[in-house]
């Protein structure tokens, strides 16, 4: 609850310029749902089936998290002013 | 082992303040990329700090899956064209959702099969999950054929389809609640999550392209809100932080985007633009101006301000960097080159941005649509790229319009309005635009990227002669 208050203050004030890389990023972010993947794949007695779904797990989250942060990066990196005054 | 008890939660705790940061901090461009870089750390804290619990004792698949998902990711991020950043959008909500889903399915055998823990908070926590996770997989997948036009754009509707996709979630919603009560009885779940599937199918399906960006941005909402049902089922904070900052900036981004076409949510998922077509079609065929590349270049050449605003034909006609040149040429004729940025131009929140960015379009030449549209009157030339509702005056003074209501950029108010279009046929929503036939309103036709390639070669020619 107090995340998601966080989260609607935090959104407010992001700009609609940078809308786009937000969206990755909070994608990206939500990758993290990998931990949970780690903990049913890598148990000790796991059955089969949870390590299956566990593994597709963690494989679609690293994806997500590999890709997010790079392409987010990507994104960000082009927006610059006319004098780019640092790289 | 004393490490879980003490060292995890900290570095948990460091994750989701490094989540927040990363949202906090993209804000302005100028710190966005360090935000990008803090949330990257948090992640690694909370992966390492994971794989060093003490119930992971099986390494080599998780190892497996990593190397996969980063030798997949790594080539996704770098090879995508700016353009198709809306279908990779839609993509990574499919993964993240079907992601959390699978692991839900898996948390809800382990406990059927060990008869434990499966208790009415966690059911709950658990069915909610899946349920999101599974349709909003199938929607992702819905929205990114669209997107990449594998699928038809335009909204498929057919009779009693709210009918039918009730029906089936408030099915799926049964179903969900009887697990809840008895989570033991597991032949249920499978229906339960091809319900979901197929909701996600249908919920998208009526659908159309012009409405595509609320509906990632709620996609986006509902893969975090899955993911933080997740949180609730594992029991880890962490994981609830960052799946409600996901969900409420997605539903945030979903009303922001709601907001600026002046309709409501409901009316996004179930009413489709499609049936206006029919009224439209008859009131064709008025007069109206069309210029050649080179009367527009010298109107151009000619005016002190000019505002461009672009739409999702700019997009698709890959126009931005021909548009670049074109404004650095007059840029350097001394002519006020701005960018008038409507909320839901394009196909995601932010679109427009990302594309003129790509081009080198300097970030403070773009602005809001509310912060430009006083100054409209003042401007000489509005350019009009691929654009169309988002300029249309029929939803300011005609309340039957289906787009009245709808904010727009005022073009209308500038001396000369100029469009670039491909043909006189209505744009996506299939409305009529009163813009085509006013007397300060010149068509041009053509492709976007051609026709200010041409207009460029105009500039240039006269800036030779002169």
């Amino acid at each position: 609850m107090l995340a998601a208050f966080l989260g609607f203050q935090l959104i407010r004030g992001v700009s609609p310029l940078l809308h786009t890389p937000l969206m990755s990023l909070t994608n990206a972010i939500s990758a993290i749902a990998v931990v949970g993947a780690i903990l049913i794949t890598g148990e000790k007695d796991a059955s089969a089936l949870s390590r299956i779904l566990g593994f597709s797990a963690v494989f679609l989250a690293v994806l997500n998290a590999v890709s997010g942060y790079l392409i987010t990066d990507r994104m960000l990196k082009m927006f610059k002013r006319r004098e780019p005054e640092k790289k | 082992m004393k490490l879980d008890d003490t060292l995890l939660p900290f570095l948990y705790m460091l994750a989701a303040m490094g989540f927040i940061l990363a949202i906090k901090w993209m804000n302005s461009p100028a710190t966005a990329r360090r935000g990008v870089i803090v949330g990257e750390i948090g992640m690694i804290l909370a992966v390492a700090g994971t794989l060093l619990r003490f119930e992971v004792v099986n390494y080599q698949w998780i190892l497996v899956a990593f190397v996969l998902g980063t030798a997949a990711g790594i080539p996704i991020a770098y090879m995508m064209p700016m353009t198709a950043v809306p279908q990779r959008t839609a993509f990574s909500h499919a993964c993240g959702a079907l992601a959390s889903a699978l692991i839900g399915t898996a948390e809800y055998y382990k406990g059927v099969n060990q008869g434990t823990g499966l208790s009415g908070t966690v059911m709950t926590a658990l069915v909610v999950e899946t349920l999101l996770g599974f349709l909003t997989f199938t929607a992702s997948l819905m929205a990114f054929g669209k997107l990449q036009e594998v699928l038809p754009q335009r909204p498929i509707t057919y009779k009693g389809q709210n009918f039918v996709n009730l029906g089936i979630f408030a099915a799926a919603a049964g179903i969900g609640l009887t697990l809840i009560v008895a989570p033991e009885r597991a032949v249920l779940f499978p229906v339960f999550a091809v319900m979901a599937l197929l909701f996600g199918v249908l919920l998208i399906i009526p659908i159309g392209g012009a409405d595509m960006p609320t509906v990632i941005a709620l996609l986006n909402s509902y893969a975090g809100l899955s993911a933080a049902a997740m949180g609730f089922v594992l029991n880890n904070k962490m994981l609830i932080v960052a799946g409600a900052l996901d969900g409420s900036s997605g539903f945030i981004l979903a009303i922001i985007m709601c907001r600026a076409m002046n309709r409501s949510f409901s009316n996004v998922l179930f009413g489709a633009f499609g049936q206006l077509q029919t009224t439209v079609a008859a009131s064709e065929a008025r007069p109206y101006r069309s210029a050649t590349a080179e009367e527009a270049a010298s109107i151009l050449d000619a005016a002190r301000t000019v505002v461009v605003i672009p739409g999702y034909g700019m997009a698709v006609a890959q126009a931005q960097h021909k548009l670049r040149e074109m404004f650095d040429m007059l840029g350097k004729r001394g002519v006020n080159v701005e960018f008038a940025i409507h909320p839901v131009a394009g196909r995601m929140p932010g679109h427009m941005n990302v594309l003129l960015a790509e081009a080198d379009v300097p970030y403070d030449k773009l602005r809001e649509m509310d912060d430009i549209n006083p100054e409209m009157p003042n401007a000489d030339v509005a350019l009009i790229i691929g654009a169309n509702d988002v300029v249309n005056p029929a939803a300011e003074t005609d309340p039957k319009s289906p787009i009245a209501g709808m904010p727009i950029i005022q073009a209308y108010k500038a001396r000369t309005v100029m469009v670039i279009k491909r043909s006189m046929n209505p744009g996506f929503a299939g409305i009529d635009n009163d813009l085509y036939y006013m007397p300060n309103t010149i068509m041009l036709f053509g492709d976007a990227k051609a026709f200010i390639a041409s207009i460029v070669k105009e500039l240039a020619a006269v800036g030779h002669a002169a």
